[in-house]
């Protein structure tokens, strides 16, 4: 239906590059095409956490579990931890309440660019500020995350050389084997890095919008590019939430 | 567009209800299964079954962000499937690489 609507570009015919078969512009298209390739990337991080997992032990599900060097670690039993209610076992309620932070600001960004494409500059810098403050408060969330992971619980855990480790870094773990960690760290250290380079993408839009660039320009395609990505960083965390925290 | 490129006077249309109610829908559904994968999280048994539920919901989720706020199922077919269709590496390097992850674990208990 729609490639039919394609018109073509004035002084081009179509067999000159005159209509644009996807019915997309160039920018929109590359940037199909770069979320397209990250997928790629952000897969092989979580698919080899998968390979290295199942080539562990995992925990049997008899008795109590207890942090060990010897099986896999229970995510729900490593992430518990909430701000302000320190002590408490509370599993995955935090990183619940993150990734409802996330999808609230894919809906705020989605309703920038519905109001873009009315021309509604008031509405598409009020949908923009809320997506910063949702962006910003995730990062806040994982850097608090990240903290606690680091510095780790009160009960530690046995190292080889007989002394209690807490907490966890790139060669020793108390939670469990030390690719755990380094799993945790280079998976979330890379989609936290996604949305960082999200919310300073996300402030030019804005910086663009109130400036007036894209009343000048006739059209706000740049907050749907931009767009396209944060909605991709919200479906990279929809799948780390899952196979990271759940599975 | 009628107005030239420097007079700003922009013609700004009255928000799309429909449009506006549906992209909440979305996000409703999208919390909804968020809420049953928790309830299932601390409910069922964990087996086999309780991960593949999982990675299904998460496909669901996944259409959700792709299809509608992405708008990807409202574009042109060729688009759609040009972005599609690649997923089947993805798809196939998940399966040949925790086929050989098992083998590892195998190997070494």
């Amino acid at each position: 239906m729609a490639s039919t609507s394609v018109a073509t570009a004035p002084g081009r015919s179509e067999w000159d590059g005159g209509s644009s078969p996807m019915g997309a512009s160039y920018g929109k298209l590359m940037m199909w095409f770069f979320l397209l390739s990250d997928a790629f990337t952000f897969s092989a991080l979580l698919i080899t956490y998968g390979l290295v997992r199942s080539a562990h032990k995992a925990f049997d599900y008899t008795g109590e579990f207890v942090f060990s060097q010897n099986y896999w670690p229970v995510p729900e039993k490593v992430y518990e931890a909430v701000p302000f209610l320190e002590g408490y076992a509370l599993p995955l309620v935090f990183v619940g309440i993150m990734t409802f932070i996330l999808i609230m600001s894919s809906v705020t960004m989605v309703l920038a660019v519905e109001a873009g494409h009315r021309m509604d500059r008031k509405a598409v810098e009020k949908w923009m500020l809320w997506t910063i403050l949702g962006g910003v408060a995730f990062l806040s969330c994982q850097a608090w995350e990240w903290a606690h992971f680091i510095h780790g619980s009160h009960h530690g855990s046995a190292v080889a050389e007989g002394t209690t480790f807490f907490g966890a870094n790139l060669v020793q773990n108390q939670y469990g084997p030390p690719a755990f960690a380094d799993f945790f760290f280079f998976i979330t250290g890379f989609h936290g890095f996604h949305v960082f380079s999200g919310v300073c993408l996300n402030f030019l839009i804005y910086y663009n919008t109130v400036m007036g660039v894209y009343d000048r320009r006739g059209h706000y395609e740049m907050v749907e590019k931009v767009g396209l990505y944060w909605h991709f960083v919200d479906l990279v965390w929809v799948f780390v939430f899952t196979f990271f925290y759940l599975v | 567009m009628a107005h030239s490129e420097e007079t700003v006077h922009i013609n700004v249309l009255p928000p799309d209800k429909e449009k506006i109610k549906k992209l909440w829908m979305t996000a409703l559904w999208m919390l909804i299964i968020t809420i049953v994968e928790f309830i299932i999280a601390f409910t069922m048994d964990h087996g086999q079954f309780k991960v593949w539920l999982f990675i299904g919901l998460t496909i669901v989720k996944a259409a959700f962000i792709v299809g509608e706020f992405m708008h990807l199922r409202y574009e042109v077919k060729v688009l759609f499937w040009s972005i599609l269709i690649p997923l089947v590496f993805i798809v196939w390097m998940l399966v040949a690489f925790v086929y050989e992850g098992v083998a590892i674990g195998n190997a070494r208990f």
